[in-house]
C-alpha cells in the first residue's frame, strides 16, 4: 500500500483529499492500493485509521483537526512512502514547506507540492538530495494549476531543444488587465471588484507586482534550462501602472497589453506587461493562465488551462501521484 | 529622412570636407562618417559613407553639389530599416519633454521613430504613447531599446515592450 501523509489541509490540500477518497477506484485501478496514513495543518492533526471525508468534515466545522500534535511531531512518527505538501507560499524563505520537504526526502520518501516557495528558494538543493534519496519531487501544481507544464517541458517534449517560453501564468493579473481592456475601466476599479469576487487577495501585491508570475518562471526555466535561477535573477514588472487609456491607444494598433513572464535558453528571465498582437494566442481572457514553448523539433507548442482553484491544483497533484507509482507499482 | 551616401575619394587631405560642406549647405545632418583606409578600390580611391539626415527634398540637390564637387557617388540611398516595433509609453511623456525622448533615438543613426500617437492626459494624469521605432536591423532595434529605457527610467516613464518573434 502507497502511504500518504498531507501537511497543509486547506484549499489545496482538502481539495487532494477529497479526490482521494472520491475517485479512489479510478486511482487504485491505476496506482495500486494507498491510504492516507497522517494529515496536518497549522497546528493540529490526524493520523492512523481515520476516514478521509470525516476528516475533512472535521476540519470544516471546528477549523481544526482532532489531534494536537504538529506537523514536526506527526513527521518524526509516522511511516510513509509520499508527502503532499500544500501549505502556504513564502517565496523568500521557502518555510515551512522547504523543511518538511527536506524531512521527507531525509526519510527516503518521495514529495508531492503545490507550493512554490521551497522550489523558488532551494530548486537544486532539493533536486539534487533528491537524487542522492533516490526520491522522486513533482511540483506539476506549483506552475499553471491544472494546466501540464512540468511534465509537458521535461517528457513530453524531451529530446527537443527548447529555445524559449512565454507565458500568462497569474490569472488575477490576467483578469484584471482583460477587463480593463474590455471595459475601460481604472485598475483600481477593477481590483476592488476582483477582491470581492475572490479573485484577488486582500493583500494583492503579491500578484499584481508580478511576484507570483516570477516565483513560477524561476521554477519552469529552472526545470527546462538545467540553471538555479532565484526569484533575484529575474527582472520584475508589475501592472499597476497601466491605464485603460493605454489599451485605447494599443487597441488602434491591434495590440493588447498582457502581463508576460518570458525566459530563454540565453538566461533572459522576465516578467513585465507587454505589447501583445490581438492575434497572439497568448492574448487570452480571464483567469486563465497559457504558455507558449518553442522548440527546434517540436516547434512552437501552446497549453491554456485554468491557472488555479482548489479541483485544478488537485488535478496535477494527483497526476503527479499517478506518474510517480503508476507503472512502477510499488503497492506489492 | 536618413540616408546612406557612398562615395570615393582619393587618399589625400581635404577630400572629406569636401563632402561635408555641401551637406551642411543643404541643412543635413551627419550622423555618422565611415571612413576604412583598408577597403581602397582598384583605382586607388577610398570608399566613404556618410549617414546623413536630410530633408527628402533635398536629397537629389545635394548630391549634385557633391558631384559638382568631382567627387564620384558610388550609391545612395535612403536608409534601410529592417526592423520595425512599437512601443507604449505611460507616463508624464509631455511634462518630461517627448521631443528630447525620440532624439535619443533619432540620433543614434541607425534607428528612428517613425510614428509617434500621444493621447492628451487629463490634468496631472498620466498620459499614453504608442511610438514605432525603424532599425536598421535586429542588433540596432536592440541597442536603441536599450536606449529608450534608458532615458524612459530616468524620466519615470513606464515602457511596455512588445511581444515581437524578431527581438530574442
Ligand atoms: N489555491 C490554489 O488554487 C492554489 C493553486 C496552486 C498552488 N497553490 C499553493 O498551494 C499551497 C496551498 O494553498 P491553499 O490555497 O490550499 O492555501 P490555504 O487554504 O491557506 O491552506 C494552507 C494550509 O496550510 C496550513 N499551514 C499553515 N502553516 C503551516 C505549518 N507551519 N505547518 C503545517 N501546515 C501549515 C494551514 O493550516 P490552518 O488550516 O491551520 O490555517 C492550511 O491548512 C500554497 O503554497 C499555494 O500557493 C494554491
Amino acid at each position: 500500500m502507497i502511504r500518504i501523509a498531507i501537511l497543509g489541509f486547506g484549499t489545496v490540500g482538502r481539495g487532494v483529499a477529497e479526490v482521494l477518497s472520491m475517485k479512489r477506484d479510478m486511482i487504485e485501478r491505476k496506482i495500486g492500493k494507498y491510504g492516507v496514513v497522517a494529515i496536518a495543518d497549522s497546528r493540529s492533526s490526524i493520523s492512523g485509521e481515520f476516514s478521509l471525508l470525516e476528516a475533512i468534515a472535521y476540519k470544516e466545522e471546528r477549523g481544526r483537526l482532532p489531534y494536537d500534535k504538529t506537523p514536526r511531531e506527526l513527521l518524526d512518527e509516522i511511516d510513509f512512502d509520499v508527502l503532499i505538501e500544500t501549505t502556504p507560499t513564502d517565496v523568500k524563505t521557502g518555510e515551512p514547506g522547504l523543511s518538511y520537504i527536506k524531512e521527507a526526502i531525509r526519510r527516503d520518501a518521495d514529495v508531492i507540492t503545490s507550493n512554490k516557495g521551497p522550489l523558488v528558494v532551494a530548486f537544486s538543493e532539493i533536486m539534487e538530495m533528491a537524487e542522492r534519496h533516490g526520491v522522486r519531487i513533482g511540483y506539476e501544481a506549483t506552475v499553471g494549476g491544472a494546466m501540464p507544464v512540468i511534465k509537458l517541458v521535461s517528457r513530453e517534449l524531451a529530446g527537443n531543444r527548447i529555445f524559449r517560453i512565454r507565458g500568462i501564468l497569474n490569472g488575477t493579473t490576467n483578469y484584471i488587465l482583460s477587463r480593463m481592456e474590455k471595459e475601460g475601466m481604472p485598475y483600481s476599479q477593477i481590483l476592488s471588484e476582483a477582491k470581492e469576487m475572490g479573485i484577488a487577495e486582500a493583500d494583492p501585491s503579491y500578484d499584481v507586482d508580478g511576484i507570483d508570475a516570477g516565483a513560477k518562471l524561476v521554477i519552469i526555466a529552472n526545470t527546462i534550462f538545467n540553471i538555479s535561477a532565484s526569484l533575484n535573477d529575474v527582472k520584475i514588472k508589475g501592472i499597476s501602472g497601466i491605464t485603460p487609456e493605454a489599451f485605447r491607444v494599443a487597441g488602434e494598433k491591434g495590440y493588447t497589453i498582457r502581463l508576460i513572464a518570458e525566459a530563454d535558453e540565453n538566461g533572459r528571465l522576465d516578467v513585465s506587461p507587454r505589447l501583445v498582437k490581438l492575434t497572439n494566442p497568448l492574448a487570452i481572457y480571464g483567469t486563465m493562465n497559457a504558455l507558449l514553448v518553442e522548440t527546434d523539433l517540436a516547434g512552437e507548442i501552446f497549453v491554456i488551462g485554468k491557472g488555479a482553484g482548489k479541483k485544478e491544483t488537485a488535478s496535477a497533484i494527483i497526476s503527479d501521484l499517478v506518474d510517480m507509482y503508476g507503472r512502477n507499482n510499488r503497492s506489492g | 529622412m536618413i540616408v546612406t551616401i557612398v562615395v570615393e575619394l582619393d587618399d589625400k587631405p581635404g577630400q572629406l570636407l569636401k563632402v561635408i560642406e555641401p551637406i551642411s549647405r543643404m541643412g543635413g545632418n551627419i550622423i555618422s562618417i565611415v571612413h576604412d583606409r583598408h577597403r581602397v578600390t582598384p583605382m586607388k580611391k577610398i570608399p566613404v559613407e556618410f549617414v546623413v539626415d536630410i530633408k527628402s527634398d533635398r536629397l537629389e540637390r545635394l548630391i549634385e553639389l557633391i558631384r559638382e564637387a568631382k567627387i564620384q557617388v558610388r550609391s545612395y540611398n535612403e536608409m534601410r530599416l529592417l526592423a520595425t516595433e512599437s512601443f507604449l509609453l505611460i507616463g508624464h511623456i509631455i511634462h518630461t519633454d517627448l521631443s528630447d525622448t525620440i532624439n535619443t533615438i533619432d540620433k543614434t543613426g541607425f534607428a528612428e521613430v517613425v510614428e509617434a500617437r500621444i493621447t492628451m492626459p487629463k490634468l496631472d494624469e498620466p498620459s499614453t504613447a504608442l511610438i514605432t521605432i525603424s532599425a536598421r536591423g535586429k542588433e540596432e532595434m536592440r541597442k536603441a531599446v536599450e536606449l529608450l529605457k534608458e532615458v524612459c527610467e530616468r524620466k519615470n516613464i513606464m515602457v511596455i515592450e512588445p511581444l515581437n518573434d524578431d527581438l530574442v
